[in-house]
């Protein structure tokens, strides 16, 4: 038994491999150990959803994670995200109608996003809004949001 | 907000993961999903010597049947059960109920067997495996017991599992035609914890009550099941107004535990009007 | 002035249009830079130990468990930072009689919230300076706690500053014309109503994060900070922590959202700051959830009593109420804690004829966290008192709410006008807002289909409310009173040598969209692509000095700034290219980056070659050629005190009778903010702001136990506005520019979250009156509802 542990993650296509505390979440180990700042830390107990990120292709909350259990993971991050396909035509559709102010919400509101077209999610907004309820923005008040999401939507997702 | 320190096993298979929480001297928890543990442990309200993850035992994923029930293994998450084309056909009421657990990062993580384990009164699956008539399957270094579903939860996220027993899968009896169904909960907000909610089952080829199971949460310190109220309805037409009336006047006989939020007397309300509304999906 | 001047009646490129924020780059591809995304060589981690009780004597603090932990560097009592820190008083003499007593960050003998900090752990991660924080052993006396504000000035209750009289912080009464008389008239129709206000809070989602690093070589304090005002805190830090201001610097990088939350001065904040002077090296703050909930500023803890009297015909003929509220233990630093309670006094009736006015507000102390500043500050409650009382009493004559609005509503053209509490208002437009309201959203339609559905049992309401929002502060906000808070804001302009320009403003950027309106009036005024325009905003070292973002003033100050930069750079511009190009500055006109004559807009010049000749080959030019490409103007509002904005909204609402839950169904905003300078960021800032309204009227509030424990403090507890509950909002501007300034851009920030409360009250409202029951209490949770509508008669 031991309080750190050895562990090799891929993210955003890079292998990294350290040793760690073992109560480090995900978010943290993410951030301060491998300095990719872009998902943020808002709530640490899982409801605001900031720090949701792709683990393997699905979504998960990165504050409710051991660093450690994403042992042999590939993991993307906001960074990660390419400039084209749905995460490209998202991030466009997000500038296009301001779906985002502050920008703190924005990384896990994308990851939200982009599982939904990936869903084969359609433009309909109250399954839009559904689906991004567990992402807190304080600053829009959701409506461009899910705008953007609907316009990818509607064009049939990529 | 960082959780205290803790060691960590990941066995990959259930008896090493039994003979870890079968440790007197440390105080051991499992890690299942995580989904309520870790805010918990980031909160520092629980502060566990040692975690056992049981995300590397494979034997604790499966979704099996046979011809007289479903078995769903402890570590399926909720996800895999939404994804699973024999739930679906077989209980469908789990297909329905799945979109109003949390959200789907949470879903994604979190398990069956950690949300029953955890007990949260206001949590739909316990109520949901009652209404059902689940058995919880639980195991220690020595053996496997079964539990009713309805005996295990026995209050405020405590449930009948010693600290050395795993749960290992929930077992849910399954009939020719699946039982029909009504659930409603009320919630505030899309994906939060019901202030209120009821399902009512009941065996699906027949058009009067039968077999059937009422169950509240939310409202209580565990899955509230009101058999007075099934004896009532049994026997009588499913879609009979009156007896829908008459049934949710025998809550009235109920006390319930208020929230933060609702004091005693608005959850005798809203279980009313969940209950009423159960019923109405049934027919619906 | 040698130039043409900008033509605002032609249509800009940027001015006025959707322009898109260049901020939204970085931030779609995680390159943002917020605090806690930096750090600093030999960097350590805070983390505070804070009072489990709302009042208490400290009678012991052991550290000696807590500092043996591995990782901890040092750990901090009050009593460490007497010598450090001088104590700071939230007090302003032009509210007169305001009373708090001096303040230290950290609490030296007596805690007086739940939350407050009595140690801090200094240690080389969060993780290690939390497990020793669970080391402190803290031994507190708990005295008797005074928590209610409704009862906090009885005199059975425990006085929580011994050096006063009573728990009263502060009262004013405004009293103009004579309500007694026409109470005293057979002929008028009076309604009463008491209105309650939960405790909110902002939860930005980046919660308060800061940096301090101090280097002794040069007595410099640097400060990272997430917040709205790094000059006001460059003057709190010097005086309180006695560093020439000039050497404080504070920076404010991307920020994730502050909502007036950032802008006071905290104790666990200035503790950092104050222990990275002392021990000459980085310390980091963040604080958690958990802490902001505990400890970021509350606001809007009011229950009012409201009259309203009215004639037979529809004419408001006297408004009165009494206000109290609570505001914790101290008066917040700098801005005071009793401004919400004064601009409640100032605001209430704003937007109508009010002949007879009567209002009395009382802020008291208790053991709670503290009340402070929250956007749209008093706004809230002053228009749900004022349309609140509106509605009533148009039912109570039997009128439409909307025509008793209409014949009171100040006249679109009787302004310059002054409001019954003295408020000075112009370029107002409530007629043609309110008219524009109803068309757009159907509202004789609605309510047909209202009185439809309700003898179907679907109860369904409409609720208005016309308001009036302060933005564009003159001194008269804070200046006059003593506060070292700036009112005026500066624009420095620089041509660089590859042609582009160069912005530096005061106002700050909190994802309002600040620095792209800047870059908008920058490029058009002056001439340039907007690709060509860098902004920078939020750095006390490189930025003129000013204000920041507050009180809704980034366009309409910020933007004047800018605006009169952009012109007085042309000018320089202008000037050079004369000599170079042997032509009058006035036949010559700055357009797509190149300097062109007017008229014919023939290319002259481009930019860069003028800059370049200017920079590297002055031999070129004239010895006594001024060679400035380089601008710097500072604007403040003169003319009044404050510029008024007007809107009216309108919400839709279902009310579930059974379980008591409202569902917004729709909402409509008409809003005058003057000149729109980008449609797109005005209406994300009235969405916005409508669903942070929407929030306080239905969800959030901080509830605490008799004994000041506050009882929600997670995400789960404390509800916020979520997507899927959230109505589409429906925007439409008015433009009546402000005569105050050229641009005419008044502030937009606020009016969502100041006038959706009441206009989801008096939905609710509308909904409930045909059932013979109303309630005024927000927010209006489900239990709420339900014991409103057991009174309920349904026929």
């Amino acid at each position: 038994m031991a309080d750190t542990r050895t562990i090799t993650v891929n993210v955003n296509g890079e292998v990294h491999t350290n040793t760690i505390n073992v109560r480090k979440n995900l978010i943290d180990y993410l951030r301060d150990d491998l300095g990719f700042t872009g998902s943020h830390v808002g709530c640490e107990h899982g409801v605001c959803g900031a720090c949701t990120l792709d683990i393997n292709g699905e979504t998960v909350r990165s504050c409710l994670m051991l660093a450690v259990q994403a042992d042999g993971t590939a993991i993307t991050t906001i960074e990660g995200l390419a400039d084209n396909g749905v995460a490209g035509d998202l991030k466009k559709s997000f500038a296009e109608k301001n779906a985002l102010q502050c920008g703190y919400c924005t990384p896990g509101m994308l990851a939200s996003a982009i599982e939904y077209i990936n869903a084969g999610g359609n433009a309909d907004k109250d399954k839009i809004r559904r689906h991004i309820s567990g992402n807190y923005c304080r600053c829009t008040g959701y409506q461009a949001i899910v705008e953007a999401i609907y316009s990818v939507a509607e064009n049939g997702g990529n | 907000m960082k959780a205290a320190s803790f060691l960590y096993e990941l066995p990959e298979d259930l008896n090493t993961a039994l003979q870890l929480l079968n440790s007197s001297d440390i105080d051991v928890l499992p890690l299942a999903g995580g989904q309520s543990l870790m805010p918990m442990m980031n909160f520092r309200v629980s502060q566990p010597d040692l975690l056992v993850d049981l995300n590397k035992i494979d034997s604790l994923k499966k979704i099996d049947s046979d011809s007289n029930s479903i078995k769903i293994g402890s570590m399926v998450k909720y996800s895999d059960m939404e994804k699973s084309d024999l739930i679906k056909e077989k209980i469908p009421l789990i297909n329905n109920v799945i979109p109003f657990v949390a959200h789907s990062a949470i879903r994604n993580r979190g398990t069956i067997g950690g949300s029953i384990a955890l007990a949260d009164p206001a949590a739909e699956f316990p109520s949901l495996l009652v209404s059902l008539d689940a058995t919880i399957e639980l195991m220690n270094i020595k053996g496997t017991r079964e539990v009713k579903s309805e005996d295990f939860f026995t209050g405020i996220f405590e449930t009948d599992r010693k600290t050395n027993e795993l749960v290992t899968s929930i077992n849910i009896p399954i009939n020719k035609s699946p039982k029909k169904f009504g659930f409603y909960e009320i919630t505030r907000r899309h994906g939060d914890y019901a202030m209120a909610g009821a399902f009512v089952t009941t065996d699906g080829d027949k058009k009067e009550f039968s077999n059937s199971r009422v169950v509240l949460f939310a409202v209580s310190t565990k899955p509230l099941r009101i058999i007075d109220i099934e004896v009532f309805l049994n026997g009588n037409l499913l879609n009979d107004v009156s007896v829908q009336e008459n049934a949710i006047d025998i809550i009235n006989g109920y006390e319930f535990e208020g929230d933060l939020h609702n004091d005693t007397e608005a959850k005798k309300t809203y279980a009313k009007v969940s209950l009423k509304r159960a019923l109405g999906e049934l027919n619906g | 002035m040698t130039g043409p001047r900008f033509d605002f009646d032609k249509p800009g490129k940027y001015i006025g249009q959707p322009t898109k924020r260049g901020d939204t780059k970085r931030l779609l591809r995680g390159r943002g830079k917020y605090v806690d995304d930096l750090t600093l060589p030999r960097m350590l981690h805070a983390a505070f130990l804070r009072s489990p009780v709302a009042h208490g004597k400290i009678l012991s603090i052991d550290i000696t468990e807590a500092k043996k932990v591995n990782g901890v560097i040092r750990i901090f009592k009050g009593s460490d930072f007497i010598d450090v820190v001088k104590p700071y008083v939230g007090v302003l003499s032009h509210l007169a009689g305001l009373r708090s007593p001096p303040q230290m960050p950290i609490a030296i003998d007596r805690v007086l919230w739940q939350g407050e900090p009595v140690a801090m752990v200094v240690a080389t991660s969060r993780a290690i300076a939390e497990d020793a924080v669970s080391l402190i052993e803290m031994d507190l006396e708990e005295l008797p706690a005074a928590t209610n504000m409704e009862t906090a000035l009885d005199k059975e209750e425990p006085i929580i500053h011994s050096e006063y009289d009573s728990n009263l912080s502060w009262e004013r009464t405004v009293d103009v014309g004579d309500v007694e008389e026409v109470y005293k008239r057979d002929d008028v129709t009076i309604v009463e109503k008491q209105f309650r206000f939960g405790r909110h809070t902002g939860v930005p989602l980046e919660a308060r994060s800061i940096i301090a690093n101090y280097d002794p070589s040069e007595n410099q304090l640097d400060v990272y900070y997430s917040g709205q005002a790094p000059h006001m805190m460059q003057n709190i830090y010097s005086k309180h922590l006695n560093i020439p201001e000039e050497n404080v610097r504070v920076i404010s990088q991307d920020v994730g959202g502050a909502f007036g939350i950032k802008i006071h001065t905290y104790g666990d904040e200035f503790a950092a700051t104050a222990v990275a002077k002392i021990m000459e090296r980085p310390i980091k703050f963040i604080a958690d959830r958990y802490e902001s909930f505990m400890t970021d500023i509350h606001a809007r803890d009011h229950v009012v009593n409201g009259k309203m009297a009215v004639s037979k015909d529809g004419k408001i003929l006297a408004i009165e109420f009494s206000d109290i509220t609570g505001i914790g233990p101290f008066s917040m630093y700098p801005r005071t804690s009793a401004i919400e309670a004064n601009q409640i006094l100032n605001l209430t009736g704003g937007p109508y004829v009010v002949p007879n006015y009567r209002a009395n507000s009382r802020v008291v102390f208790q053991n709670k966290n503290m009340m402070c500043q929250y956007r749209a500050v008093g706004h809230p409650v002053a228009m749900a008192i004022c349309d609140g009382l509106v509605e009533e009493a148009a039912a109570a004559i039997n009128m439409d709410s909307v025509e008793l609005r209409k014949l009171n509503l100040i006249k679109d053209n009787a302004y310059p006008t002054t409001t019954a509490s003295g408020l000075k208002l112009d370029d107002l437009s409530h007629h043609k807002a309110i008219n524009k309201l109803v068309e757009m959203m159907d509202y004789e339609k609605l309510k047909d289909e209202n009185n439809k559905l309700r003898n179907e049992g679907v109860h369904r309401g409409i609720g208005f409310v016309s308001m009036i929002e302060i933005t564009n502060p003159s001194p008269a906000f804070y200046g006059v009173g003593g506060a070292h808070i700036a009112s005026q804001d500066g624009a420095t302009i620089r041509l660089g040598a590859g042609g582009g320009i160069h912005v530096s403003s005061s106002v700050t950027e909190q994802g309002q969209g600040t620095n792209a309106i800047l870059a908008q009036i920058a490029a058009d005024v002056f001439g340039v692509n907007i690709d060509m325009v860098q902004v920078t905003t939020g750095d006390t070292k490189t930025t003129p000095y000013g204000g920041g973002a507050w009180a809704s003033r980034g366009a309409g100050i910020g933007g004047e700034a800018v605006y009169l930069a952009a012109e007085a750079l042309k000018d320089q511009v202008l000037d050079i290219a004369s000599v170079m190009l042997q032509s009058k500055p006035e036949d010559l006109n700055i357009s797509d980056g190149n300097v062109v004559d007017i008229g014919s807009d023939d290319n002259r010049i481009s930019l860069s070659d003028l800059a370049r000749t200017v920079y590297y080959r002055g031999n070129e030019l004239p010895s006594d050629m001024p060679l400035e490409l380089i601008a710097t103007r500072h604007y403040r509002v003169t003319d009044m005190p404050f510029v008024f904005t007007n809107a009216a909204m309108a919400a839709h609402i279902e009310l579930d009778v059974e379980t008591g839950i409202i569902k917004v169904l729709n909402f409509w905003a008409v809003e005058d903010c003057g000149r729109v300078i980008n449609p797109m960021l005005v209406d994300e800032q009235i969405r916005g702001g409508v669903v942070q309204g929407i929030g306080s009227a239905l969800y959030e509030e901080c509830l605490y136990s008799d004994e000041g424990q506050l009882l929600n403090v997670t995400l789960a507890d404390y509800l916020v506005p979520m997507a899927a509950e959230m109505p589409e909002i429906h925007v439409a501007h008015i433009e009546t520019p402000t005569k105050t300034s050229v641009l005419g851009a008044k502030g937009a920030g606020e009016a969502g979250t100041g006038g959706a409360p009441a206009a989801i009250i008096n939905a609710v409202n509308n909904a409930l009156r045909p059932l013979g029951v109303t309630n005024f209490q927000i927010p209006m949770t489900p239990n709420r509802m339900l014991e409103t509508l057991k009174a309920a008669n349904f026929k």
